[in-house]
């Protein structure tokens, strides 16, 4: 699978999503600077985790008009994939291509910890090595991480299996509506979540619970 | 004070004064330049001179310190301390203090104390893989306490988080003596190449001085200035001194330093720390031989109409200096304009050995480079040796020991920091191995099974009471919590946060705690290689306890020998390594179940520490252990209890009947452990710790869902665990 990783100024996850990318998806990586205005030959976009530009204005609106973002929703269009992690998310959401708005959390504070999430949705290309209900241990590390949309839009996306991760067991630690912690869009193809799946994939990390979702997408 | 005075103005007695300097002090100013300074000059003397910046106070105690071993690739002097892990990597860490910003501005305050360690690491080509910090705050219940907690664990989370580096570890502690003077001690560890650090001396006449990063601004002026007096009742009024930082920039100025540094093209670097572009450029120029001429109308500046008094005195944030090589200024100004950067060429190295300013066509300074620094006045301050603590005589055992077991396990001090740290993002770059919680933080060495220990230990109580005895123990405690997660402990950097050194029996805390410090270093061979002093840590008067921060780093060669504290298995036995101890002054249990802080602390046997600590590294990679802690606050029914709620497993426990059990358990003798292990190991492991010569016992079985203190009490562990993590929610709940 050949991964493109978008670097904005201030995106500091890329390491640790590169690692779990070629240590278990064994994909090969390519890195995309922000202002470049097309992506190189690639399967999968990924944005990982950070503070594009400080999180200044709003989390992920300065990153979302940059010159690589057309690119990124042409790729979309086309069926190709993309995953956005944390701050990916957050970027994902502000172009409008995932549906809502990622708020403050409740508490109006960062948080890092452990959460317990539950598969909700096992056709996607990030969970089809995984079963819809499955629980795994998920690290969350975000600031504003508070899932919100419209009633009309969130009856849409869970009649649609379009919600893919939940926070499980009372685990929601943002306020996040539904315990929304991952969406998709309405073809699958483009995926959004909070938690840092690629923090929790080898001994190291206390937990190897989020390989399964990797090795989807080597799949 | 107006900043907009003409150069050439007449310097009075009052702007001398303003300035922080004394009256000898300005006369051995016009000695050394043989007229009167110009404005902007006194203003540099003034940021040379002060405290801060010139240990004028601690410099003749500082040399005292041991700063040498094996290891140890760079001491103390420049950014930061080097020591070697092997494999030509080395790790390059310092600790240091925002102390007087956090109390005025504490988000800010405690941000730019992170940004400015974090700068003082990666400076020298280290990319930051750890941050730790130590934080003191008021007794809770001062009333500016919610508000400096949350601000200062806000600001050093909002930095650090946004910046990239896990949080690791550190410790928060509460005394009434803080109220007014709460203390920020922020550390950063790096990792760089052995053979690829960069240091500050400018080399080469002619070769251009580059300014990187943010802009200039009028924040921050006076800033060292300000760290160097202590507090009155207008500190509020003081706001505009603290600076503003902004991680997004220092953390596009890491990947840009990082990316021009393997470029060749950086001969010397040296961030704008304290006293911004003077100190800087001093301390390139001097530190090279060499002279330094800046043109200020070049400098990068935020604000319009900055005269040079505030652009050399400015402490804005997120700035270096380097000098370059003429050859390579085209790719390094691509690299710094690709970061969004400001690069521009201000200056240059001189041979003339003067430090020489120019402004809008005029000269506005021209002083002696070497001897701004080395000129600096130094004082051997007088001292009084503090009067010893009586032994307290009247101790009473508790009515409830289940009572007073709960008290210490939830006292302010010793409960859980969960709401702290979780605020803090300890995960990210996905090499830690052990979060807070444990004795030591341990991150590995991306792309190896090495790893870093590191904690940050300072018993203040004990250095109150005897200063020498405390500051061993600050050592030794973190010495032991590496040893305890089975590192080999390298070195130290030390955050010295006191009083005010011009009164004697503070100056005669400051030199006895540092006399016990590095005794302890040389015992251990665990040298000084970087730190900080701030003094001046009072209000109206009133002292700060004496806070000898000790940071700590420590090698596992090996990730798969590490130890953690949480018991692991029913029917491990339990060892007590180092002897029951019976040493009830300045402990956790008179403090929190008494409201007494009384007796002399726990004396350390530096030879003990030594042998037992080795036993245990030694058995710890044995791979005979199940798990290990230290024993410090709270004594070894603290160690138990946290051994217990990290497992979410009980223990079966035996107290020895010829002793009191509360003195058993609450006593805070040194140079202890306690640990785990399979029951078909304990008699080899005791044969074994007898022919070393370390005191160790079987004192019980992991079991059960309760700390069942046999004859005594059976405590649940749900008691204990709602005891150590609801104190701290609780009371930041509180409106």
């Amino acid at each position: 699978m050949k991964t493109a990783i978008i670097q904005f100024p201030g995106l500091n996850r890329e390491s640790d999503m590169i690692m779990a990318l070629e240590n278990v998806s064994g994909a090969k990586t390519q890195t995309v600077w922000h202002t470049q205005t097309s992506l190189p030959d690639t399967d999968l976009v990924v944005i990982p985790g950070g503070f594009s530009y400080g999180d200044y204005l709003r989390c992920g609106a300065i990153a979302a008009r940059s010159p690589i973002m057309k690119a990124i929703v042409e790729h979309a269009n086309k069926g190709g994939k993309v995953l956005g992690v944390c701050n990916g998310f957050q970027i994902l959401v502000e172009t409008g291509m995932l549906r809502g708005a990622l708020m403050r959390n409740a508490n109006l504070k960062f948080v890092c910890k452990q959460v317990t999430l539950s598969v909700e949705n096992d056709s996607t290309f990030f969970t089809s090595k995984m079963n819809t209900g499955d629980q795994v241990t998920c690290p969350v590390a975000h600031h504003d991480g508070n899932y919100y949309v419209d009633d009309e839009t969130l009856k849409r996306l869970e009649g649609d299996g379009q919600i893919v991760f939940r926070y499980a067991n009372g685990t929601n630690p943002n306020g996040s509506m539904n315990d929304i912690a991952g969406i998709c869009n309405a073809k699958g193809n483009v995926i959004g979540m909070m938690p840092h799946p690629e923090n929790m994939i080898e001994a190291l990390h206390g937990k190897t619970d989020c390989r399964p979702l990797f090795e989807s997408i080597a799949a | 004070m107006s900043a907009h005075l003409p150069n050439d103005i007449k310097i009075t007695d009052e702007m001398v004064a303003e300035h922080g300097l004394k009256p000898d002090e300005y006369q051995r100013i016009l000695d050394l330049i043989g007229r009167e300074p110009t404005f902007t000059e006194l203003g540099i003397f003034s940021a040379m001179w002060n405290e801060h910046c010139s240990y004028k106070s601690s410099k003749l105690w500082l040399k005292t310190l041991p700063t040498e071993s094996e290891c140890v690739l760079i001491g103390p002097g420049e950014n930061a301390g080097a020591v070697d892990i092997g494999d030509n990597q080395a790790i390059i860490f310092k600790m240091e203090s925002h102390n007087h910003p956090s109390f005025i501005e504490p988000y800010q305050g405690a941000a730019t104390g992170v940004g400015g360690i974090l700068r003082d690491v990666f400076t020298m080509g280290a990319r930051p893989i750890a941050a730790l910090n130590s934080l003191f705050f008021g007794a809770p219940d001062y009333d500016k306490n919610k508000h400096l907690i949350s601000g200062v664990v806000a600001g050093v989370g909002g930095y650090g988080n946004c910046f990239g580096v896990p949080t690791v570890g550190g410790s928060v502690n509460f005394h009434k003596r803080y109220e007014g003077n709460n203390l920020t001690n922020a550390m950063a560890i790096g990792l760089a190449d052995a053979d690829k650090i960069f240091l500050s001396p400018a080399k080469g006449v002619g070769r251009p001085v580059v300014y990187l990063g943010a802009k200039t601004g009028r924040d921050g002026i006076h800033g060292a200035s300000m760290a160097s007096a202590e507090f009155a009742d207008d500190a509020d009024e003081k706001r505009p001194t603290v600076q503003v930082g902004d991680p997004f920039t220092e953390k596009c100025l890491l990947e840009a330093c990082l990316e021009l540094m393997q470029t060749g093209a950086v001969i010397a670097i040296q961030d704008m720390g304290a006293a911004g572009l003077t100190c800087s450029a001093v301390e390139m120029g001097a530190s090279g031989g060499l002279g330094v001429r800046l043109d200020l109308n070049k400098v990068p500046c935020r604000e319009e109409r900055m005269t040079a008094y505030e652009m050399m005195l400015s402490e804005s944030q997120e700035r270096m200096l380097m000098v370059l090589d003429p050859a390579k200024e085209k790719i390094a100004e691509a690299i710094f304009i690709k970061w969004g950067l400001d690069f521009a060429i201000v200056g240059e190295t001189t041979d003339d050995m003067r430090f020489s300013i120019w402004h809008n066509g005029d000269e506005v300074a021209n002083l002696p480079i070497k001897e701004l620094g080395d000129e600096a006045p130094e004082y051997d301050r007088p001292w009084i040796e503090p009067t010893p603590q009586a032994p307290v005589t009247d101790m009473q055992a508790p009515t409830d020991l289940t009572q007073a077991v709960l008290q210490v396990v939830g006292s302010p001090d010793n409960c859980s920091k969960r709401w702290v740290w979780e605020q803090y993002d300890q995960l990210i770059q996905s090499n830690t191995a052990q979060v807070p919680g444990g004795d030591a933080a341990v991150v590995r060495i991306n792309g190896t099974n090495k790893a870093i220990a590191s904690c940050a230990d300072v018993t203040p109580r004990y250095v109150e009471a005897d200063p020498f005895e405390g500051g061993k123990q600050a050592v030794a405690e973190c010495w032991r919590n590496l040893t305890a997660v089975g590192a080999d402990p390298l070195a130290i950097t030390d955050n010295l946060n006191f009083g005010n050194p011009e009164r004697p029996e503070i100056m005669g805390t400051f030199v006895m705690a540092i006399k016990g410090i590095g005794e302890a270093c040389r015992a251990l061979n665990f040298p000084v290689v970087s730190g900080n002093v701030s003094l001046y840590n009072e209000t109206n008067g009133k002292a700060i306890l004496p806070t000898p921060t000790i940071g700590g780093v420590g090698l596992l060669p090996n990730l798969d020998d590490m130890a953690t504290l949480a018991f692991k298995n029913d029917g491990d036995a339990i060892i007590l390594i180092g002897g029951h101890g019976t040493h009830m002054g300045q402990s956790s249990y008179l403090r929190d179940t008494q409201g007494r802080e009384e007796g002399p602390p726990p004396p350390v046997d530096l030879e003990k520490e030594k042998t037992n600590g080795d036993f245990v590294r030694n058995l710890i990679r044995s791979g005979d252990t199940t798990a290990v802690h230290d024993i410090s606050d709270g004594g070894l029914v603290l160690a138990l209890s946290d051994m217990a709620l990290a497992g979410n497993i009980g223990a079966k426990i035996e107290v020895p009947r010829d002793e009191e059990a509360f003195v058993t358990l609450f006593a805070e003798d040194q140079a202890r452990y306690v640990l785990t292990c399979s029951p078909d190991k304990v008699t080899q492991i005791i044969r074994n710790a007898e022919s070393a010569g370390v005191p160790a016992t079987k004192i019980g079985t992991v079991t059960s869902t309760a700390l069942i203190i046999q004859g005594h009490a059976t405590i649940s562990l749900n008691m204990l665990k709602s005891a150590h993590e609801d104190w701290l929610p609780n009371y930041m709940a509180q409106a």
